[in-house]
């Protein structure tokens, strides 16, 4: 049989591509490496589909071995998730099945009657994924908005020291977090800011202020400085054209910044667990302290993954194509 | 418009002194193109004069008025640059607007403003596209009009057309120059393409190793150069500049040729040279008169055809190669032997050691 170096592909190549990466071989390999990738993608999706499975199991349904992908899908462990409740006693056993048969009930209450309870009251998940969402974004905006101004600062003037600077703003993360968790903590107790929103705000705002004054930096250094030449002899000043030049061309790396800083605040679980425990407690330690108090609710902690990926996942598929910018920084120009 | 002074304006980058202290007066009306190879200073010079540099000393006056301090947006110039500026993410008519805005004026009267000068540049379709869908022809049209849109004192341009293909750049030029006669403007236009400054400019300032070489008219900088620089750097090819000893009314050349010195030359080579002394003939490749009787004799070395004519290479012996235009009919072989007659009133003098021209009486 003729080789391919002696006839050529079987079709007319259309398409723009290296003569090395059309052999019949090259094409197996490529076939090969995708079902690779794909088995892995896979692999990573199990725990989060066995997540999303459970979150809408019934107790019964988590615990059956082996485990069922068919089910009927309830609502218990948001419920379980999300509110307080307590028995309803046999006294008041007639007059809630009354209201339930009248159709007072709103979803919740029902569901948590079909397991004999009343609802007493929101849960503390709700209030610590409120707190999430406050620590979480506030300091995200802080930590762009003066990553930002820092970036141009470093790219634009001649700060003095401005090597030095920029190598300790970065080496604040070169210590993992769980060395200064306990230095923080004494330092927070003194200062009374342990367990305050304001004081979680403050440590993800610093945390993330090295991360995005170097992010901001390489992208604002890959905006000509002949933009803002050209605005200053246009008749404007400096902060003017920063606001109206520099700023509309640098959203790609604000966009992507932001998306990365949000991630870290939001995701945080060594500094929460230890500089918080009442008022100002993230999520992410409270779903990791359910599997701690009484029983096992799974469906519950499963309930509370899912939505804590839910604000996360949004941002990041709303801001998706400036991410992928964002990740190759410097590689790929518009 | 505008008359712009610089008085012993100079520039340091730290120890590089990019541009030595000059003098320069750039009159209303006039278009004075600002010449040399990069890293000349002639940027930097240009930088000042818009205030996005700063000066080191010196003064700069704009019709009179001391701006050396001045904040470039209350200078009232225009800056073109050379890779356009134009805000990728305005439109072009955005763009031409932008610095209307900035003196605040009425919304009305600005784009009526815009409309004229779209109009006076033909770019009135394109004022609904951002500039990275325009050609780069085009670009530099919407950012001629951006510099246009506010009448300013003075046009400065940083090489507006480098950036730009080749047929392009003719269709500019000629629009930049209408632009400045239309408006009465006054325009410095910086350049390391000679062709393009003897085309454009009322006068040229030739500058090399941040200093000004010579500062004439393109005829005066082609016919007279100054200096070595300034002949080898007009024309392409530059000028012919042959090393020789003056001596007996005549200059010896490499290749036992011996050109006898016109006339009027005399005076000024005795003067400067004395009896005898080494000097540098400089003529240009269409002073050299190709001829069968002619007084120098060389080897074709290669030939270009140029279209309208040939460019000969010729071989005056050893290394010393000069070029002559020649009729394109004729055929020259490589290594023909060819004589040569020079043009009297083309035939220049340099003193080897100022690298200065030889001063020359019009009698």
């Amino acid at each position: 049989m003729a080789s391919f170096e002696e006839t050529g592909p079987r079709r007319p190549v259309i398409e723009s591509i290296r003569v090395d990466r059309i052999s019949p071989g090259a094409r197996t390999w490529r076939t090969i490496r995708a079902l690779l990738s794909l088995a892995l993608a896979l692999i990573i999706l199990i725990p989060i589909f066995v997540m999303l499975i459970t979150a809408f199991k019934s107790r019964v349904d988590i615990t059956t071995p082996p485990p069922k992908l068919i089910f009927t899908p309830t609502l218990e462990g948001f419920v379980f998730l999300l509110t307080d409740r307590a028995i309803v006693t046999a006294g008041r056993l007639a007059e809630f099945q009354e209201r339930a048969a009248a159709g007072e009930m709103n979803l919740f209450e029902r569901i948590a009657f079909e397991g004999g309870l009343e609802i007493t009251g929101p849960s503390d998940y709700v209030f610590r994924l409120r707190n999430s969402l406050i620590i979480a974004g506030t300091s995200t905006i802080a930590s762009v908005v003066l990553g930002l101004l820092s970036a141009y600062a470093f790219s634009r003037f001649n700060v003095p020291g401005k090597g030095d600077l920029l190598f300790f703003i970065l080496s604040t993360r070169m210590l993992p977090a769980v060395v200064v968790t306990i230095p923080i903590f004494l330092m927070y107790r003194q200062l009374r800011l342990h367990d305050t929103h304001i004081g979680m705000i403050f440590l993800y705002t610093v945390f993330n202020l090295s991360f995005s004054v170097w992010l901001l930096k390489g992208f604002i250094d890959e905006i000509p400085r002949e933009y803002e030449e050209a605005a200053l002899v246009d008749g404007y000043t400096r902060l003017q054209a920063f606001f109206k030049i520099v700023l509309p061309q640098a959203v790609t790396g604000i966009a992507a910044t932001t998306v990365f800083c949000l991630i870290f605040a939001w995701n945080e679980y060594a500094f929460a667990l230890m500089l918080t425990s009442q008022r100002a407690r993230t999520a992410p330690p409270s779903i990791a302290t359910m599997l701690g108090s009484g029983g096992l609710e799974w469906s519950a902690i499963a309930a509370g993954s899912l939505g804590f990926l839910i604000p996360v996942v949004i941002i990041t598929f709303a801001l998706r194509k400036y991410l992928l910018r964002g990740v190759t920084f410097g590689a790929i120009r518009q | 418009m505008a008359t712009i002074e610089l008085r012993q304006v100079e520039k340091k980058f730290g120890s590089l002194h990019a541009v030595k202290p000059m003098d320069l007066t750039i009159n209303d009306r006039e278009f004075v193109v600002l010449l040399g190879p990069s890293g000349c200073g002639k940027t930097t010079t240009l930088r000042m004069i818009s205030g996005l540099e700063t000066v080191t000393g010196g003064r700069i006056l704009l019709n009179g008025r001391d701006v050396t301090w001045v904040h470039p947006s209350r200078r009232d110039i225009a800056f073109v640059f050379q890779f356009f500026a134009l805000y990728p993410h305005l439109t072009s008519k955005e763009n031409i607007i932008f610095p209307l805005l900035a003196q605040g004026t009425p919304r009305a009267e600005a784009e009526k403003r815009v409309s004229e000068v779209a109009d006076f540049l033909r770019i009135s379709h394109l004022m609904g596209l951002r500039p990275g869908v325009l050609s780069g022809g085009d670009q530099q049209r919407v950012a001629l009009a951006r510099a246009l849109v506010r009448r300013p004192e003075a046009f400065l341009m940083d090489e507006p057309l480098g950036a730009l293909d080749a047929d392009f750049r003719e269709t500019m030029r000629a629009e930049i120059k209408r632009l400045h006669i239309a408006e009465d403007a006054t325009t410095v236009y910086v350049t390391h393409d000679q062709i393009e400054a003897m085309a454009m400019g009322d006068r040229i300032v030739v500058m090399s190793e941040a200093v000004i070489q010579q500062i004439g008219t393109p005829a005066e900088v082609y016919y007279n150069p100054a200096n070595l620089f300034v002949a080898r750097f007009i024309g392409s090819p530059g000028m012919n500049l042959v090393n020789g000893r003056f001596a007996d009314g005549a200059v010896h050349l490499p290749g036992n040729n011996h050109y006898p010195v016109p006339q009027e030359w005399l005076p000024a080579l005795q003067r400067a040279i004395g009896r005898e002394g080494d000097v540098i003939l400089g003529f240009r490749p269409e002073a050299a008169i190709l001829n069968e009787n002619g007084a120098l004799a060389a080897e074709v070395y290669a030939s270009d055809m140029h279209g309208a004519y040939a460019m000969l290479h010729l071989n005056l012996n050893g290394d010393q190669i000069v070029h002559a235009r020649a009729a394109r009919g004729i055929r020259y072989p490589i290594g023909a032997s060819v004589r040569f007659d020079l043009a009297p009133d083309m035939v220049r003098f340099f003193d080897p050691r100022t690298e200065a021209a030889l001063p020359w009486e019009v009698r």
